[in-house]
């Protein structure tokens, strides 16, 4: 009895130890031939920003709107469901705009589907209904969920899911990872404008339980030789950024560790109070942003107290490192 | 010390003053409750407890007099306890503007009840928690007053790190959790629950052994344990916290008081729940802003601001104080923020007289800068601005937005970043 549970909180522990949700990190990495859905095609959301979509380049090649298959819409074919619709398209990724009293079952759809990247836009999921989506998502590995509450991910230049304005951004050399949309947002403006630009900028959103952590993507970057700095934006609430502080002391250390900039919101935060995002609340003393900014320092991390700051810092690391050209 | 006193008093059901609840404890500015933040009386919670047949003392609610004689007459009890119902804590130690002194008070004699409720009823009970002119009681709660041979603590709560439900117990209950867990550690016990399987039998039965529970007691509390679990899934709750879950001289388990805490994203499908939202200790302001769906928190300073996405709010408060400034407040407009909304929320930040300036930082993804620009302006000329206006905008249609704001003739300092912004409207305020 002792054993199984052992074994089981071993398979579901998040930091450093593998199990096979870990294993599908790789679909985190979009690019140009990525087949993209919609889940809520037709409806304001998901119209309006499919055809934003459209406008950059992605390749979306259909939607999911249940009762509206066989129709067709912005002049791409519309499914009942996920499966028919990976059946009718050979599509790798689906973004959900759907109402958040039916986002978690479209998640689960999704992940019932086997479609390999799932992102969810959706803002105000109840908690209970990610615990049991998040159930089902750690004990396989062949679908990866960003979000939900997020803003999504972008190859700039490539493949854009989600509402994140397409036109900031700009073929480069920095990951992003990040717990709020805006402040992505403004790490992508200042690196844009520094001129190093961004290979891969992943929005993991500001919901207690979500689909991917700031480890996750830490690997793809380090992994990645495109990616030579990363930003990391993190804020108040749970322990995501001292768990990434811990994955960076043991994974990005020594002569090759990449630079990594980063910013944590709600330093002026009262405690027990949710600012905005359901995963932003100091509660029973944990959760602040001080402890976040030791542990990021600690790791080596250098962590810019103003968020205006990004671009300028990271200029400055890759000076100090002779990697601007 | 503090554990006998919180013993003894928990002993008559009485409410200890030392806050058992550690999330007020933590609490700045503890007498703000806001909207989004659903905050039910303890009869509220008391009430969903017993309609999830988790054992609560006896109770009546009174709102008037003679209705708590009437209580305490049907209660029928060995003794009773008469409990002001307000949001804030410290009730026990609080004052009446009526003269009365404590918010709780024991009694075998129904007549005294009735006199007792009324110097409470209609009048306002202050406290450690609350402002200093008080809280208006109006509601009573008159409950069998047990007493308590035995304290623990047990609380019920979604955790991220474990993915899901996890329980935490202590035999140490009717005290400060977080001392427990600091100085005696190995007096906290935590056990995960499958959000599909649900509390398994052998992990109630070892929770309420690991609490002290023997023998019938034992069965006893791993049964309220399920109900409490069955309780915290109904209602959506992130954290059901009992302290004490106690144990009386006649061998009944009982939860004698409870903390319990909404999911506000579960409001959709728990009406009845948020309809019992007790707004009346509420920020006018914060309920006025949750009105039109803003995210709006009330803080010390005088820079307002007026930000899109709660990240880059709460870094837009981090960098005015960066610069030298208080941030007035911190809201979050969302994503899909309309004309009317913006108007509204403008409206709400000029209203308060605190704020000398406003700092308008808009980074336009899903939002379009040129909404924010019309509303801000129809804003301005209806409500006549008095204070600085620094705007920081960029984004979705940023040039429309700033070519609105620049051809609307109101004194409006543009700004480029965020620093640049922060600057400006600390040095608008030192003018």
């Amino acid at each position: 009895m002792s054993h199984t549970r052992l074994f089981a909180r071993l398979l579901l522990q998040q930091r450093g130890v593998r199990h096979c949700y870990t294993g599908s990190r790789k679909n985190l990495y979009i690019n140009k031939d990525t087949k993209v859905i919609c889940q809520g095609f037709t409806g304001k959301q998901g119209t309006f920003h499919s055809q934003q979509a459209l406008d950059y380049g992605t390749r979306l090649v259909g939607g999911v709107s249940p009762g509206k298959g066989g129709k067709e819409h912005l002049n791409l074919p519309v499914f009942n469901s996920v499966k028919e619709a990976r059946e009718g398209t050979g599509a790798d990724a689906t973004v959900i705009y759907v109402p958040p009293p039916f986002a978690g079952a479209a998640i689960i759809e999704a992940i019932d589907a086997e479609m390999p990247l799932v992102v969810c836009i959706t803002e105000g999921i109840p908690q209970q209904d990610m615990v049991r989506v998040k159930h089902k998502l750690l004990r396989q590995g062949t679908t990866r969920l960003i979000g939900p509450n997020c803003p999504g991910v972008i190859n700039p230049g490539e493949c854009k899911i989600g509402i994140m304005p397409g036109h900031i951004h700009k073929k480069g050399r920095i990951g992003i990872v990040s717990r709020s949309g805006t402040l992505t947002y403004e790490a992508v403006h200042q690196t844009t404008q520094v001129g190093l630009g961004q290979s891969l900028c992943v929005g993991i959103g500001g919901d207690p339980f979500n689909g991917t952590n700031f480890i996750d993507c830490l690997e793809v970057f380090l992994q990645d030789p495109k990616t030579e700095g990363i930003i990391l934006i993190g804020e108040i609430g749970g322990n995501a950024e001292e768990n990434a502080a811990e994955y960076l002391k043991e994974h990005n250390s020594g002569v090759n560790a990449k630079p990594v900039v980063s910013f944590i919101a709600g330093l002026t935060a009262p405690p027990g109070r949710r600012m905005g995002h359901a995963g932003a609340i100091i509660a029973g003393g944990k959760g602040g942003a001080k402890e976040k900014i030791a542990a990021l320092q600690s790791a080596g991390v250098v962590v810019s107290m103003s968020p205006a700051q990004l671009g300028s810092t990271m200029f400055k690391e890759f000076e100090k490192r002779k990697l601007l050209s | 010390m503090a554990a006998s006193m919180a013993s003894q008093a928990a002993a008559r059901g009485l409410r200890s003053a030392t806050s058992k609840h550690v999330l007020l404890d933590k609490l700045k500015s503890t007498w703000l409750s806001p909207r989004r933040w659903l905050n039910l009386q303890e009869y509220q919670s008391k009430k969903l407890m017993q309609d999830s047949g988790v054992t609560v003392q006896r109770f009546f609610v009174a709102d008037t007099a003679s209705e708590a004689l009437e209580a305490a007459k049907r209660l029928n009890a060995r003794e009773i306890v008469l409990k002001a119902q307000i949001l804030a804590g410290g009730r026990g130690k609080g004052v009446f503007d009526s003269g009365l002194k404590g918010g709780v008070h024991l009694t075998k004699d129904p007549t005294v009840v009735g006199e007792l409720a009324k110097k409470m009823l209609g009048f306002n009970l202050a406290t450690k928690q609350t402002p200093k002119e008080g809280v208006k009681v109006k509601t009573v709660m008159v409950a069998e007053a047990l007493d308590i041979s035995r304290e623990t603590y047990f609380a019920i709560l979604m955790d991220r790190s474990c993915n899901g439900p996890v329980m935490v117990g202590s035999p140490q209950g009717g005290v400060d959790i977080e001392e427990v867990a600091a100085k005696t550690p190995e007096l906290i016990f935590k056990e995960t629950i499958d959000i599909f399987q649900g509390v398994q039998d052998e992990q109630a039965l070892r929770m309420a052994a690991n609490l002290g529970f023997k023998g019938p007691l034992q069965r006893q509390a791993a049964d309220q344990i399920k109900r409490l679990y069955d309780l915290f899934l109904k209602v959506d709750a992130t954290q059901v916290e009992v302290n004490p879950f106690g144990e009386t001289p006649e061998g009944q388990v009982v939860c004698f008081d409870a903390k319990i805490n909404f999911d506000d994203n579960a409001e959709f499908r728990q009406k009845a729940v948020f309809a019992m939202d007790d707004m009346s200790e509420s920020d006018p302001t914060e309920m006025h802003a949750a009105k039109w769906d803003l995210k709006y928190i009330g803080l010390d300073g005088n820079i307002a601001c007026f930000v899109n996405g709660a990240g880059l709010a709460m870094a837009t408060c981090d960098i005015i104080d960066l610069h030298g400034g208080k941030p007035a407040n911190f809201l979050d407009l969302g994503g899909g923020v309309k004309e009317r909304q913006v108007y509204e929320a403008f409206k709400l930040l000029t209203a308060d007289p605190k704020v000398e300036a406003i700092l308008v930082n808009i980074f336009g993804g899903i939002v379009n800068c040129a909404i924010i620009a019309n509303g801000i302006t129809k804003a301005c000329r209806e409500l006549e601005l008095k204070v600085p206006l620094v705007v920081r905008l960029e984004g979705t249609n940023v040039h429309e937005a700033k070519k609105i704001l620049s051809e609307s003739g109101l004194p409006i300092t543009a700004a480029d970043d965020l620093d640049d912004a922060a600057k400006k409207a600390v040095a608008a305020i030192r003018k």
